[in-house]
């Protein structure tokens, strides 16, 4: 497990290397803040000092942008045959695996982390609810993680990054319209209604949104964690066949 | 060294390597060669761990790649086809990584590692230069930097000439046959000369399957007066 640390590091960096992150990082924070003072997230018309504002927009945006970052994840590696240089160095497929999602994670949780002036903000304007404000981040991070499984395994299962990218955004879409019943309803019409239910469970929103409430329930924490696992396994397989 | 058994790959209905035995010992250059197609590439990367053999292994220093393919991957040096690398990383800082994988991670071992390695392929002059800016000749030599860097005891270098100029192709060939006494090498070719020049035995692989495994010497004794490419060229005919 100790081979994580050279690809993380290298993973983490290259980002900086190519002018992507900084790309990312301002388009991500301008996207975000201008949503949340717009009249949609109405930042000034809540009247309150919280996030929720902000923070709501945050699963319809990572849809979009969390791919932006899964997507080169391995196409990339299998585009330039850099792949092949990887898979002889002695690492196992779990440890690049995790390396390169942990590389993006914690790339993902920059990003979130430099929406800190808008908790600035609200300081200045009030007097926020701290507790809520640290759930709120935990939460934004957890889910984070379990879009970017998602984006690392289809990004393994194609080397060019535009099908990558699609198949990314196609199944975060799926994960997130769950939450909605309207969804949810044509679903039943289909499905029989447990299996409907069930599937209803895997919302990113219904999750998501406890923790913006400043409630860390061990059910939304498992979900997330669950998820990542679950995506991370599958893509250690879809690299070894 | 590296001992080759019966190795087997299909791809759809397609046998890229069929049955493939061979062995080398340490000292020994072996020239692997062979038609476009022939299962040359295929053959290394089931050696290195690459790829899975559908059935066959492949042993170096008697610990099996299929077994255990980390092991194997530590005590080779693999330089792959078109030496891939990557593009937004300079040379340094690549080298960099791979020593902090072959695990060099003390900052002191890296710097000497990395060093060594710059030192033996020359390329001093572009250590701090990303390696998207390089020329394909300076490309190739950080793949092969890359694989000498933990000082292997196997090589496996899959075209390593490929792309160069006539003076870094004799350049290369000295860096290699200057390794030979302490390191078993295999290497994958199209240029005839160079396995007159470098290799003490040759494979020619046709359609997956061993047709030559010999001294450069006795292939040329098969056609006494025909030229190498002659002789390789009746050797390989039905493979077109």
């Amino acid at each position: 497990m100790k081979q994580i640390t050279p690809i993380f590091k290298r993973e983490f960096l290259g980002y900086f290397r190519a002018p992507v992150a900084y790309v990312f990082l301002v388009s991500f924070l301008v996207i975000s803040v201008s949503l949340a003072f717009s009249r949609y997230g109405g930042f000034f018309k809540a009247g309150t000092a919280g996030l929720e504002s902000y923070f709501v927009f945050f699963p319809w945006l990572f849809m979009f942008i969390v791919p932006a970052i899964g997507m080169r994840l391995w196409s990339e590696e299998k585009r330039s045959g850099t792949v092949e240089l990887l898979f002889t160095l002695p690492v196992t497929t779990l440890e690049a695996v995790l390396g390169k999602f942990l590389a993006g994670w914690a790339f993902l949780a920059l990003a979130i982390v430099l929406s800190f002036p808008m908790a600035m903000t609200i300081a200045y304007l009030g007097s926020p609810d701290w507790g809520v404000v640290t759930t709120t981040y935990l939460g934004a991070i957890l889910m984070g993680g379990s879009y970017l499984g998602v984006c690392s395994l289809t990004s393994a299962l194609t080397k060019n990054q535009v099908i990558s990218f699609v198949l990314s955004l196609g199944a975060c879409a799926v994960l997130l319209f769950l939450g909605f019943s309207s969804f949810t309803d044509s679903l039943e019409h289909v499905l029989p209604l447990p299996v409907a239910d069930a599937l209803a469970n895997f919302s990113f929103i219904t999750h998501f949104d406890a923790f913006t409430k400043g409630i860390v329930d061990p059910k939304d924490v498992v979900f997330f964690l669950s998820l990542t696992g679950f995506t991370l396994f599958l893509n250690v397989v879809a690299l070894e066949r | 060294m590296i001992e080759v058994k019966g190795l087997v790959k299909t791809y759809g209905a397609n046998r890229a390597v069929d049955g493939i035995s061979f062995s080398v010992s340490r000292g020994e250059i072996l020239g692997f060669l062979g038609p476009n197609g022939a299962g040359k590439s295929t053959t290394m990367k089931m050696i290195t761990g690459f790829i899975r053999p559908d059935a066959g292994t492949a042993t170096v220093d008697g610990i099996d790649v299929t077994a255990d393919p980390v092991a194997v991957k530590r005590k080779l040096g693999y330089l792959p086809e078109s030496a891939p690398a990557y593009p937004e990383m300079t040379v340094e800082e690549f080298l960099g990584f791979i020593a902090e994988v072959r695990g060099f991670r003390a900052a002191e071992a890296k710097r000497v590692q990395v060093d060594r390695a710059i030192t033996l392929t020359h390329l001093s002059p572009v250590r701090r230069q990303t390696i998207e800016t390089l020329s394909k000749g300076f490309k190739q030599r950080v793949g092969f930097a890359q694989a000498l860097l933990h000082d292997p005891p196997a090589l496996v270098l899959d075209e390593p000439t490929d792309g160069l100029d006539p003076n870094q192709k004799i350049e290369v060939r000295s860096l290699i046959k200057s390794m030979a006494a302490t390191k078993t090498i295999i290497l994958s070719t199209h240029i005839l000369e160079e396995v007159e020049a470098i290799c003490t035995r040759v494979i020619i692989i046709s359609r997956g399957k061993v047709v030559v495994d010999e001294t450069p010497a006795a292939l040329r004794s098969r056609q006494p007066g025909a030229r190498l490419d002659e002789i390789f060229r009746s050797l390989t005919a039905s493979d077109v």
